[in-house]
């Protein structure tokens, strides 16, 4: 199924909490490789992943995924049918060590489990995380625990990989590192990414196409070079955040 | 980057990490000595009275072990364990009286049918945590109590409940014939207790351990890694309350005859204090837990104290857990401990006569 134009289609998608219209009607097609998703503070982008992850359930609309509803999966399926994410505060679990963070997505997953050790490792060094695997990971800093929770999301073979703004707070080394990582995730996983960031220049470095979301619409969509010099974006941010047009 | 194959190899050496490792053979042998001093050494020193007291203590450990699973690993607040505590008492109460099955198939048997009824009490659970959960299982765990009130425990009786009105000759609910006297039920009870905890070890690192700690942690984090949370909730209240379960089997045999009256409510939120005292995340604040909970009011009573004080002391323990010692005594302990070893240590230098401290 993958290749044949758009993987991931999105038709009319609405939800609402209570009075306020989060997603408005939202449709858009997202290709396989990596795209951007971005938009300003509130713009429903977290609520757009939340309904990809089954924690939201929308009013309206459709979720195609590689051929397939989405929206009829239960949430806690989806993981082991392909998707997977990282969360706007990032998610390790303290307790775990590094190996067990990841390897618990792989023991829920359908895969073989006599592979479980060489799948686990294989995503802790594709992240580039150099620690013990054996390691706790609250003794880790900010960076590498989020470098665990990418390789959560890289584990086995993910068919969606969601990156909720991976790189908040992180300083740009760390930042351009986990670029590289995320430029690499197609290749090491066969499985496409979805990346919301506020950092422009990691969403240019990392998506060949972007789609922009202000007020739970789409209001643009293509190329990330041509979306960032779009008029209609540049005025959704306008006065809400800086941006930087390379 | 690193190279996979390199990091491979040493994973290989460390993970599992250390299993024959120094530490982790201190620790098994720490426990082994520690389990034969109280099987073997801690009857002849004890009086009847406090042999009594002990194997309360190995009971109530169990039952802190289940709510501090629920607790400590899945973030789960119930206020029901002592009348999950009842049911597995009047199961076993009831099998014990109206069969001759073997004791251990007694618990066994108590802690499957009391899992079944626990999990109905966590079905709540699905929806709720916190404060919520917490009323919903004490009004349940008050619902229960009325309904044994009025049932009675068993008493040599026929019929369902097995209770004899008259009670003039009641006979005592009968132990294994392999346990009958004080100190041999102690070891018994000490034995079970030794297997529940086995029991709790082997869920919490392994597969159930790791969904119970990203449930514990993040809801969103647990679904998104596939983990079906409401199964693995629903699991945690089963673990727990078999174990609960075996413990009242246990109970029963130890007390010999079980009254309504010995399974307040109230009794619950005690048990939630000292084992958040003597730690939920850690198996050995399960035995501290106990300890607090049985052995205190023991030696209270035998000095004259009223037991009653024990209510403001845990009262300020759980107060200090909570603002200075989240992790409770079984991780408070140690570092106090090893912080006055240091103390001592850097007096002694002080007081030792020039040179021989030096080297």
């Amino acid at each position: 199924m993958r290749g044949d134009g758009a993987a991931i289609v999105v038709t009319d998608l609405t939800v609402r909490y209570g009075g306020v219209t989060s997603l408005d009607g939202m449709s858009v097609t997202f290709e396989p490789g990596t795209c951007g998703l971005i938009g300003p503070n509130g713009a429903g982008k977290t609520t757009f992943f939340n309904v990809l992850s089954g924690f939201v359930r929308p009013v309206a609309g459709a979720v195609s995924a590689f051929g397939e509803d989405l929206l009829s999966i239960v949430h806690y399926r989806r993981a082991r049918w392909g998707v997977r994410r990282t969360f706007q505060t990032e998610q390790a679990i303290e307790e775990l060590s590094v190996f067990d963070n990841v390897a618990m997505v792989h023991e829920h997953s359908r895969l073989n489990g006599a592979s479980r050790r060489q799948d686990v490792l294989s995503a802790v060094s594709f992240v580039g995380l150099d620690v013990d695997p054996a390691t706790r990971v609250k003794t880790l800093a900010a960076g590498q625990r989020r470098l665990v929770e990418v390789a959560r999301a890289v584990v086995g073979r993910p068919k969606l990989v969601l990156l909720d703004e991976p790189a908040a707070g992180l300083p740009d080394e760390e930042t351009e590192h986990l670029g590289a990582v995320i430029r690499g995730i197609p290749e090491q996983t066969g499985g496409m990414t979805i990346l919301v960031d506020h950092d422009m220049s990691l969403v240019s470095a990392c998506c060949a196409t972007t789609a922009v979301l202000d007020f739970g619409k789409l209001i643009a969509s293509g190329p990330t070079a041509e979306v960032l010099r779009d008029e209609r974006v540049i005025s959704a941010y306008l006065g809400t955040a800086e941006i930087e047009v390379a | 980057m690193l190279d996979v194959a390199d990091l491979s190899a040493t994973v290989r050496q460390r993970w599992p990490p250390r299993r024959p490792g120094a530490r982790t053979l201190a620790r098994a042998a720490v426990v082994a000595v520690l389990l034969l001093f109280v099987l073997l050494g801690l009857p002849q020193l004890l009086s009847l009275y406090y042999i009594d007291a002990m194997t309360q203590v190995a009971v109530y450990s169990m039952v802190a072990l289940g709510l501090g699973v629920l607790v400590g690993r899945v973030g789960l607040v119930s206020l029901g364990q002592v009348a999950v505590l009842a049911i597995g008492a009047w199961v076993a109460a009831r099998l014990l009286f109206a069969t001759s099955m073997p004791y251990p198939v007694v618990l066994l048997v108590a802690g499957l049918i009391t899992m079944v009824a626990g999990m109905l009490i966590g079905l709540p659970a699905l929806r709720l945590r916190g404060l919520y959960l917490a009323l919903i299982t004490l009004m349940l765990a008050g619902a229960i109590t009325v309904v044994l009130k009025n049932v009675n425990f068993p008493n040599g009786g026929h019929g369902f409940t097995g209770y004899n009105g008259s009670s003039v000759h009641i006979p005592p609910i009968r132990r294994p014939s392999v346990a009958s006297g004080d100190p041999a039920y102690f070891r018994y009870a000490v034995v079970v207790a030794a297997l529940m905890f086995l029991l709790a070890a082997a869920h919490i690192r392994t597969r159930p351990g790791r969904a119970w700690a990203a449930i514990r942690q993040s809801e969103p984090a647990a679904l998104a890694a596939g983990i079906n949370t409401t199964l693995y909730k629903l699991w945690a209240f089963a673990l727990a309350s078999f174990i609960t379960g075996v413990a009242g089997g246990v109970l029963a045999g130890a007390v010999h005859y079980l009254y309504s009256i010995g399974f307040p409510p109230q009794d619950s939120i005690t048990l939630l204090a000292v084992v958040l005292m003597g730690g939920a995340y850690s198996l050995w604040g399960a035995i501290i837990a106990a300890l607090l909970l049985q052995l205190l009011p023991a030696l209270l009573n035998n000095w004259g104290v009223s037991a009653d004080w024990l209510t403001i002391l845990f009262g300020i323990g759980v107060l200090q857990v909570l603002t200075t010692a989240p992790a409770g005594l079984a991780d408070q302990a140690p570092k106090d401990l090893a912080r006055l070893g240091r103390l001592l240590l850097a007096l002694a230098r002080r007081l030792a006569p020039s040179g021989g401290a030096a080297k």
